[in-house]
């Protein structure tokens, strides 16, 4: 099979995201209804959700959502798992056959709680921890992918129309208080399972339309910090980048996106004096974080819901919020068609990150 | 003669239209959501009214036909339109008018970002659009003709007239402009002039229009002053590789 950078197919992509502030649960349904609406926005090459607060009665263990290549890859890497996890449980996905997807990998998941020996003998923190073994599997073990991990949520993606994931992974059986989806339609790239949207690392999940110019630029500046770019596709650099930012620097949502989509240094030079030393401060010390390219960005956590554009506003994203809930999508119709009278109904600009924070109380990770 | 668009694909949708006006001068199509091309190439003479959102490239290439929409557009509303008139009760998304070429559009809220991209003008073709409220970024950008009219209504506190770098690269046509807008955020291209008589009594008839249309007061419009923003050269980029 060829993959990412081996084939050129030139094309744009939907992204839908719905969060009830106060942990509310929202079926899946709802959220395959809203991107299943821009159809067209995808060719069928890749499509995926994030659902957070799905595995309440496993909240406090790591949920490892994994592609296996072969029996081979699977027994490699499991190996790996238990000799760094305890593992609570494991099985595959729960998926149904359905003709619309089809060749795809075997699908596993484990519920499992970092081996405090080995964490504590290799001095590294729980999240530090789970992201090098992470990190080491997805480049070291050729033929498992682990597509996500992280606390009561889970990431499930695949080669297809994102309403046609939904219906394979059986999304109707699950209830998130967030929800993020994507329909791909590669740029550049052929599609392939890992490729598919959301990217993740631990409960950071991004969802993506667009391309990054400063790929390279941004992939240099995160593999010094340990990171790997292993699914061969510019969206994974945002996930790890966020990851870097919020996790390492402890920057909350709203900096972290400053420093994603900085103003040009004319727009910084015009701005009052505080605002000035803010947005120098971040070009100077991040310049290797900065996003250049069109893009409009969904950013799911455990902390909230983030939205951004790039600063010239390259990608069309449209906000609205009703009672508890924020809804985000590529077009206004894809949120209309599940909440079809908005209390509040606008464009996200290019210069304005949303961030929409979670505010039931979160056990903080460490 | 009333269509149901509600989930129905945009190429059957369309159909049922161009069905309906075969044989008659208008058509109304209710519950859309998200529906693109609709009332694509109109002819003159035909009108189209819609109900709802619609979707992307609303009434591109209009061709002289009227389409009235009830409710929100989305992107590329009124690409590369030749001609005719599109008004909108409600807001629109991106790239507003890209590349219009003749006609007038109407809106009575805001727009986002890219309104009046390339706008363009030959002749007797001048294309205008009118907007209620406010524009986001890249306003009029690359705009070689035609007239914008911006007309602030409504505004909040802290809410601006327009986004960042408005009429960047703009080398033709003009914008009117109402009351304060943030200067900073003019391309330095940019000349802001006085209103001529002529450009008065053009900016009349469009407010008028907008004014029927919309059930807002034209004295109380009128009176705050406008201003306009036309390029200061037409070759803005002349200099910006090499110089010639």
């Amino acid at each position: 099979m060829l993959k990412e950078g081996q084939v050129r197919i030139p094309a744009g992509c939907a992204i839908a995201a719905i969060i009830d502030r106060k942990g509310g649960l929202i079926n899946g349904s709802e959220i395959i209804k809203s991107i299943a609406l821009m159809h067209d926005r995808s060719n069928g090459l890749g499509g995926g959700f994030a659902a957070y607060g799905i595995y309440p009665e496993h909240k406090d263990a790591y949920a490892f959502h994994i592609f296996y290549d072969n029996a081979e890859a699977q027994k490699k890497c499991e190996e790996f798992l238990f000799k760094h996890f305890n593992v609570d449980e494991a099985e595959r996905i729960p998926t149904k056959k359905i003709p619309a997807i089809k060749n795809g990998p075997d699908i596993w998941r484990y519920f499992a709680r970092v081996n405090r020996v080995r964490m504590r003998n290799a001095r590294l923190d729980e999240g530090e921890y789970v992201v090098q073994c992470v990190t080491r599997v997805n480049d070291a073990y050729e033929g498992a992918y682990i597509f996500s991990s992280g606390k009561n949520m889970g990431c499930f993606k695949a080669v297809g129309y994102p309403e046609d994931v939904g219906a394979f992974y059986m999304l109707d059986k699950y209830d998130a208080y967030l929800w993020t989806a994507h329909g791909r339609f590669p740029t550049n790239t052929p599609g392939w399972w890992g490729g598919a949207h959301p990217f993740n690392v631990l409960d950071w999940s991004i969802v993506h339309n667009g391309e990054i110019s400063s790929y390279d630029a941004n992939r240099r500046y995160i593999e010094q910090f340990g990171y790997k770019c292993t699914m061969q596709t510019d969206t994974e650099v945002i996930t790890y980048l966020f990851d870097h930012l919020m996790r390492h620097h402890g920057l909350p949502a709203n900096v972290a996106a400053d420093v994603l989509t900085a103003p040009e240094w004319d727009e910084i030079d015009r701005m009052s004096p505080e605002k000035r030393e803010y947005f120098t401060a971040l070009r100077s010390i991040y310049s290797g974080a900065l996003v250049n390219g069109p893009f409009s960005v969904i950013l799911g956590s455990g902390k909230g819901l983030l939205a951004i554009n790039d600063r010239l506003k390259l990608r069309s994203l449209t906000a609205a919020t009703k009672g508890d809930r924020a809804y985000f999508a590529s077009e206004e119709s894809a949120i209309r068609i599940v909440c079809p009278n908005p209390d509040k109904v606008w464009s996200v600009s290019g210069a304005d990150p949303v961030f929409v924070p979670l505010e039931i109380h979160q056990k903080e990770e460490s | 003669m009333s269509i149901t668009a509600a989930l129905r694909r945009y190429e059957e949708v369309n159909d049922e239209i161009q069905q309906v006006l075969l044989t008659k001068q208008k058509a109304v199509v209710h519950e859309v959501n998200g529906q693109r091309y609709l009332g694509c190439a109109l002819d003159a003479g035909k009108t189209l009214e819609i109900h709802g959102t619609a979707g992307n490239d609303l009434a591109c290439y209009l061709n002289g036909g009227k389409i009235i929409l009830y409710g929100n557009g989305q992107d590329a509303l009124g690409n590369t339109m030749g001609g005719g008139e599109i008004i909108v009760h409600g807001h629109t998304g991106d790239a507003l008018g890209y590349g219009m070429r003749d006609g007038q559009i109407y809106i009575r809220d805001n727009v986002c970002c890219r309104g009046g991209i390339h706008m363009k003008e030959f002749r007797a073709m001048k294309p205008v659009l009118v907007i209620g409220e406010n524009a986001g970024s890249f306003l009029g950008e690359y705009m070689s003709g035609g007239t914008i009219v911006l007309l602030g209504l409504h505004l909040k506190r802290g809410q601006k007239l327009f986004g960042s770098h408005c009429a960047s690269g703009m080398h033709g046509g003009k914008i009117f402009v109402r009351g304060t807008f943030p200067k900073e955020h003019l391309s330095p291209n940019i000349k802001v002039v006085s209103l001529s008589a002529e450009d008065q009594k053009e900016l009349e008839k469009y407010v008028k229009n907008y004014c029927r249309y919309f059930h807002e007061d034209y004295e109380s419009i009128m009176k705050k002053t406008f201003k306009k923003l036309i390029p200061a050269t037409a070759r803005p980029y002349a200099n910006m590789y090499i110089s010639n």
